[in-house]
């Protein structure tokens, strides 16, 4: 058994992304990596849910169409994916709430209603019943479901365990899911990579308004404000937001802020601040289906465009757009870093996918990313905010500092900053910031902001979430994966580099107008071939070889 | 500390008889004997708007952020935040904090923040050259309403009293003596000060005439009072042409403080790998 996957379905309120969650947790005992897709619609309770979780003895980061277990709270999970369903597919199912008359594949019922009757149990715990059978039905042993649920659901953990049980002992054995000789990984989301990665690089505060699919970010940092030192704030709007956190990082607190489409529209005016003022600041800008409120819930990487050109007037930026746990880790801690030591606005351009899925965490491969220092005053003469310096990143001094007067200015200003109309200064002070962008670019050269994976003559470009589907796609045609990084600075002779020998570049995006092919034309560079999905969904292993099947011929 | 040395080299560009000479110098004197009295100036921050009071940043040679339009709030809260030490003043204007910004001047009154909000309520957009503002009174003809306007102004200090504000003050740029009376004792304040200077704006909305009619200061009135201070802001709705418009403090109160109950947590008190691995643990 090298990849198996799970579906769990119900109603919103079920508890099906934990449910999901605990699925992930036993086979990461068991020294499988996870990857879950959660699927959920926009409403608080009631519409359909579900949890896709996708166990390999490799590193994954895509999940299939086909399922191997079903498992249905509710009669809408069988034919919603009765799809999904192959000859050997199994499916564990709600006896009181779900009828399968008609599917050929075996399957188990389980009386939930009566054992959680019998226990006096929640409805909640109508889960916890069924994962107790799904567990029996592969073979998990007892004592491993017993420890996830001990370590992860302390709360009315002996109810838990004698629904879980009686769940177990009511179900059959189908299969054995054989335990696997490798350590078990951390599972986390995306979201929590990202602020991990941040927190690792010395973040200070986390200020954000709540908007899908940045939310679970702002949850994480409020949950963890404590453990870390950190400053949460949520405040009346996204344009306070920005601000607020222009006004830590003038005060010397590093900060990220985190946000979708339509809140990074209202962020707009003072990003370009931010740019202006030269003041340092994260932002994480998770995509979701637009335009507008478009589908609150589902994934689209349509605002690559939007975030290399918001804000009024010309300023450098950073934008990373990390493909999976690992990259989030890493490349929000490098945004913080350079985000200080530039004194610009760095992004983690992040989407649903990304942001929401769950993934095994190999804090090995993902890398460090260290606090920076940024450059400090060295209190020498006047302080001057705004100097002109060989790399065009003026000393930063933070108040109270007795030797210097900090201004800083959303006008034209000079190096001391106070506001000016002159010409001249004007001219200096664009030249700076254009110095910046070249120093910005010029550090990120040591940094891996193109990464290929294996080789061919045809390649599979993309960039953020489209990294694991790609991958494992390519392995199986043979062909070479190139993952751009970093967005802005563009890093056109790396991608030059990596398609060096690769007679066809076929780029993988989920938007209607391939952005970042029209981002390399910019830079000189054609993309042969386009593979677009943009219904709200993320690639499947399986959409991705259907396409490839299509445009390979 | 002489006052006259808190200037800059910069050219003041307001019109001759502006109120805002007046605001310019009150701050000067105050923060002047701040220092003196112990409260160094590294350790003010003026936060200014967009708009002719914005440029009083530029004039006075302390710790400033010279903000957008309306966004003096946001950026004043995070910097208290950061580090409650800083004593930070915003100087905005009636177009900025009542229009464009007015969600965060009621969320500063509604968290109590320990910052002081002056408002050069001068009743006119200065620096567009004449249109009218949330304080200008019914029929104001500006540029953007030749027929006058169809709307009653607002009074931001009953707005403010209601929302939650801890001290609440008028001021009258005739009127230096108040003026330096209220801004001391808005910035010293626990919790979240507003100050109301009815500015003149002598090019667009010349008032001084009215206002030296009819302006008086409140005297013996009870500022721990709610009831009191909401008949005193109530007694001017600026529309009226015949009601006395009172000057003075008006509220003053120690209410619970946002910087105060904010979790303000120390990051270098933290062992940060071993709470990141502590976590990772967690997550297996």
């Amino acid at each position: 058994m090298d990849d198996f996957s799970t579906l769990i379905g119900g109603i919103a309120g079920d508890g099906i992304n934990e449910a999901g969650v605990t699925i992930g947790r036993l086979f990461n005992q068991l020294g499988y990596r996870i990857y879950m897709y959660y699927d959920y619609p926009s409403l608080i309770r009631g519409g359909h849910n579900s949890s896709l979780v996708r166990a390999s003895s490799r590193k994954i980061g895509v999940h299939r169409d086909e399922v191997d277990v079903l498992i249905a709270l509710n009669q809408d999970t069988i034919e919603i994916h009765k799809s999904r369903l192959k000859e050997s597919s199994f499916i564990i199912y709600d006896l009181d709430k779900v009828k399968v008359d008609g599917i050929s594949q075996k399957g188990c019922g389980l009386p939930v209603s009566k054992i959680l009757k019998e226990e006096e149990a929640p409805p909640i715990m109508r889960n916890t019943c069924i994962i107790g059978g799904f567990c029996k039905v592969t073979g998990i042993e007892w004592p491993i479901l017993e420890s996830v649920l001990t370590k992860h659901i302390p709360k009315k953990l002996e109810q838990n365990l004698n629904v879980a049980r009686k769940g177990y002992d009511a179900a059959v054995e189908y299969a054995k899911i054989e335990r696997l000789r490798q350590p078990s990984l951390p599972i986390l989301t995306g979201n929590q990579a990202i602020g991990l990665g941040l927190i690792k690089a010395g973040l200070q505060a986390y200020v954000a308004y709540p908007m899908t699919p940045a939310s679970s970010l702002l949850d994480f940092m409020a949950r963890s404000a404590q453990e870390f030192g950190l400053k949460v704030v949520h405040p009346e709007s996204e344009i306070a937001v920005v601000l607020m956190a222009l006004g830590f990082a003038y005060a010397g607190t590093k900060t990220a802020v985190g946000t979708s489409g339509g809140g990074f529209c209202l962020m707009t005016e003072g990003l370009s601040l931010a740019g202006n003022a030269e003041l340092p600041i994260v932002i994480m800008m998770g995509q979701r289906t637009g335009p507008s409120t478009g589908l609150p819930t589902y994934t689209a990487q349509c605002d690559l465009h939007f975030v290399l050109n918001a804000g009024q007037g010309e300023f450098p930026r950073l934008i990373v757009a990390p493909g999976d746990a690992e990259d989030a880790y890493f490349w929000s801690g490098v945004a913080l870093n350079m985000a200080w030591k530039y004194q610009v606005p760095a992004f983690i351009l992040s989407d649903k996918t990304v942001s929401e899925a769950l993934y095994s965490f190999d804090s090995a491969s993902a890398g460090e990313p260290d606090e920076e220092s940024p450059v400090v005053w060295d209190g020498q003469g006047t302080y001057n905010r705004y100097k002109y310096t060989e790399s065009g990143v003026s000393p930063l001094a933070f108040p109270p500092d007795k030797r210097a007067i900090i201004k800083v200015d959303s006008y034209t200003h000079d190096e001391y900053g106070i506001t000016t109309e002159d010409g001249k200064i004007t001219t200096s002070m664009a030249d700076k910031r254009m110095l910046k962008e070249k120093s910005l670019a010029s550090e990120m050269e040591k940094y891996e902001t193109v990464k290929t994976f294996g080789q061919g003559k045809t390649a599979l470009v993309c960039w953020g979430s489209n990294k694991g589907v790609c991958i494992e796609a390519a392995e199986l045609h043979g062909l070479k994966v190139v993952q751009v990084v970093m967005l802005s600075p563009f890093p056109r002779e790396k991608l030059k580099k990596a398609l060096s020998g690769v007679d066809r570049a076929i780029v993988v995006e989920c938007n209607a107008t391939a952005q970042l092919g029209r981002l390399a034309r910019c830079n000189g560079i054609r993309f042969d071939q386009e593979i677009l999905k943009y219904n709200g969904r993320p690639f499947s292993l399986d959409d991705l070889e259907a396409e490839l099947g299509r445009v390979l011929k | 500390m002489n006052p006259n040395d808190l200037g800059t080299y910069t050219r003041n560009t307001w019109c001759p008889g502006c109120g805002n000479f007046s605001i310019l110098n009150t701050m000067k004197t105050v923060l002047a004997s701040l220092n003196d009295e112990g409260y160094p100036l590294d350790k003010v921050v003026l936060v200014s708007g967009i708009g002719c009071h914005a440029k009083i940043v530029d004039y006075l040679n302390v710790n400033s952020f010279y903000s957008i339009h309306g966004r003096t709030i946001p950026v004043a809260t995070a910097i208290k935040l950061a580090n409650p030490d800083l004593t930070v003043i915003c100087h905005s204007g009636d177009g900025d904090s009542l229009a464009e910004g007015l969600d965060h001047l009621i969320f500063a009154a509604k968290r109590n923040i320990d910052i002081t909000l002056i408002l050069h309520d001068n009743r006119v957009y200065g620096l567009t050259t004449g249109q009218y503002t949330p304080t200008s009174p019914l029929g104001f003809k500006g540029k953007s309403t030749p027929l006058g306007t169809e709307e009653l102004p607002m009074n931001p200090a009953e707005l403010m009293l209601v929302s939650g504000a801890s001290f609440i003050g008028r001021g009258y740029t005739h009127g230096i003596d108040l003026l330096k009376k209220l801004f001391k004792e808005a910035i010293m304040h626990k919790g979240f000060s507003f100050v109301d200077v009815l500015q003149v704006c002598v090019t667009y909305f010349n008032m001084y005439d009215t206002y030296n009619k009819r302006v008086y200061e409140v005297k013996d009135n009870d500022t721990s009072s709610f009831d009191e201070a909401m008949k005193i802001v109530r007694s001017w709705d600026y529309n009226s042409v015949e009601s006395p418009i009172p000057l003075g403090k008006f509220y003053d109160r120690d209410l619970p403080r946002f910087d105060q109950v904010f979790p303000g947590y120390q990051p270098h008190k933290v062992d940060r790998d071993a709470e990141i691995k502590k976590m990772l643990e967690s997550f297996i």
